[in-house]
């Protein structure tokens, strides 16, 4: 038999345990991965010429961002990776990829999607002036580049990401002016009994907290957004919002990383046809799979935060766990006794991510209250009132169909950072639930392709 | 005035490359956005509102820091490096939007 044709797409915590699991059993996977490096977003290397050693980039994760990059170096010889190169359709048990102006279609017998995520975001009004960031691009501004996004910088949502990325702004040096959080902190006592699964990483989150306050950084729990203040031409300028006491505020910055957890990136799933189901507990649409990451298509495996956010630790599990389905499924032999501890692993972490779902919860109300001249989606410039209008008009309470009309989806981004929150905003003008409004189909080209691709052919 | 503070890893080697015609100092290693937010305050002009923007996800998700080669190539400015000698035009050349603002 002809070597089984394995593609992973993703090189990060996912990406790089599953590419590690099919070298082990003897093949040569073929691992396609945007980044001009392995490491995925939250194990991003930095450039060349860049010197920063481990335990400045990645703090409390050194170890784990060492050691998936070591097992990357390990593996490098031994696969065929293809760095900097888009997945942009899966059409007929094919991947077609582009890297540059250079395209092919791959098939394959197996195919592991390792996606990753993007930041979840809840619009505000003014959130579309230069110096609002997303707080994950916040991040990959200081891990990848050593710079800050501004010189006054708050940190504005919810989850544990924003104490994270306000921190290591703090202990770089930047200058932060708050951090704001959405959540009330009675949520994070309620969560408890969930986030002790993992009392490390529960541990290094107190800890996070900790370091802020003694820096002198304000944190306030339970606000309401309520406007990035601002100015076409030279961008943000502050920050209005409500304190959890009801009190309005506004702070002076130059620069807003906003963000609500993560979200998966799951065009890729939903282009191979896979079945989603909504996942009550984050209020999204995910691709269905089964306990070692199956999707309901034959040959094609979910792992990694690109199928549920769960974190970069879980990934690694998922990510090994899913190649060693995919590896059970083509007849090879696999240690079924690895198998049971990963699915372990995988149940403890999504335990804990119960707990945060809980702890910073995604704040709903704030779509419906986007007043009418708010920005919704931010490529267009298409506001809340423009989408109730569509609405009024046409009738529209379904995803894809408001999107036909609003072109809230439709920009460049495809939706990935207006969509949940258009959907709430859907469900909560039509008084429905929010699974009724549905999930925006992905489409290829899963993002944008540069023209001289059609050239080539 | 400048939009991103560089914090650290300042002794990289330099880079000159051309925005719209004139001379940037950039460090090797800088991504198009850094080179350019670290001189500037924004990256271009948005086709469907009045306002400037200077990117938003800098992980090749959001497509809201798009720059052009002279030849009219469109690049991330998030995740293309500067590189010496480049000449890169923040508007797309020869194209012309109906901007509304």
């Amino acid at each position: 038999m002809a070597e089984p044709r394995i593609i992973i797409v993703g090189a990060g915590p996912a990406g790089t345990r599953a590419a590690e699991a099919c070298v082990a059993a003897g093949l040569r996977p073929t691992v396609i991965d945007e980044g001009r490096r392995d490491g995925g977003q939250i194990y991003r290397r930095q450039p060349d010429h860049f010197t920063r050693p481990y335990g400045k980039l990645y703090g409390t994760e050194a170890g784990r961002a060492q050691a998936v990059h070591g097992a990357f170096d390990a593996i490098k010889g031994r696969i065929d990776y293809r760095p900097e190169t888009l997945v942009w359709n899966i059409a007929d048990r094919h991947v077609w990829t582009a890297n540059g102006a250079a395209q092919e279609a791959l098939p394959f017998d197996a195919l592991l999607l390792c996606t990753g995520a993007t930041d979840r975001l809840m619009p505000v009004k003014g959130w579309h002036f230069a110096g609002a960031y997303s707080l994950g691009g916040s991040q990959v501004a200081l891990k990848s580049q050593a710079v800050s996004i501004g010189h006054r910088v708050i940190f504005m949502g919810s989850g544990p990401l924003l104490y994270l990325v306000a921190s290591q702004y703090v202990e770089a040096g930047a200058q932060v002016a708050a951090v704001l959080d959405t959540s009330p902190f009675s949520a994070r006592v309620k969560a408890m009994p969930d986030l002790m699964a993992v009392p490390s990483v529960l541990w290094n989150g107190v800890k996070l907290t900790r370091a802020l306050k003694r820096a002198g950084v304000l944190v306030h729990h339970g606000v309401t957004p309520l406007e990035i203040i601002g100015d076409a031409d030279t961008g943000v300028s502050g920050i209005r919002y409500r304190d959890g006491g009801g009190k309005e505020r506004q702070i002076a910055c130059d620069a807003v990383a906003m963000g609500y957890h993560l979200r998966p990136e799951t065009q890729l799933a939903d282009l191979a046809r896979c079945a989603f189901a909504f996942d009550v507990g984050t209020r999204q649409w995910l691709p269905e799979r089964d306990g070692d990451g199956r999707a309901s298509v034959a040959g094609v495996y979910l792992a990694g935060d690109g199928a549920k956010i769960l974190g970069a630790r879980s990934a690694e599990a998922s990510g090994k766990l899913a190649a060693l389905a995919a590896l059970t499924d083509l007849g090879l032999p696999v240690d079924k006794g690895a198998m049971a501890s990963l699915r372990g692993a995988v149940a403890t972490y999504a335990k804990f991510a119960r707990g945060l779902a809980k702890a910073f919860p995604w704040p709903v109300d704030q779509a419906a209250a986007l007043p009418d001249d708010a920005i919704l989606c931010r490529c267009e410039g298409v506001t809340a009132g423009d989408l109730r209008s569509v609405m009024r008009e046409t009738g529209a309470k379904e995803a894809n169909r408001a999107k036909a009309f609003s072109r809230v989806g439709m920009g460049r981004c495809q939706g990935r950072y207006c969509g949940l929150a258009a959907a709430e905003l859907i469900a909560a003008e039509a008084g429905i639930p929010v699974e009724q409004v549905g999930r925006l189909r992905g489409q290829a080209p899963v993002k944008p392709l540069t023209i001289a691709i059609g050239d080539e052919e | 005035m400048s939009r991103f503070v560089r914090l650290g890893e300042t002794d990289r080697p330099p880079v000159t490359l051309h925005v719209d015609g004139q001379p940037v100092a950039a460090l090797e290693g800088d991504t198009l956005m850094v080179a350019l937010l670290a001189n500037g305050g924004t990256l271009r002009q948005s086709e469907f509102g009045p306002e400037k923007r200077a990117g938003f996800c800098l992980m090749g998700a959001c497509q809201d820091c798009w720059v052009w080669t002279e030849k009219g190539d469109r690049l991330r400015a998030c995740s293309t490096l500067a590189a010496p000698g480049q000449r890169i035009l923040t508007s797309q050349p020869g194209a012309s939007w109906p901007n509304h603002g």
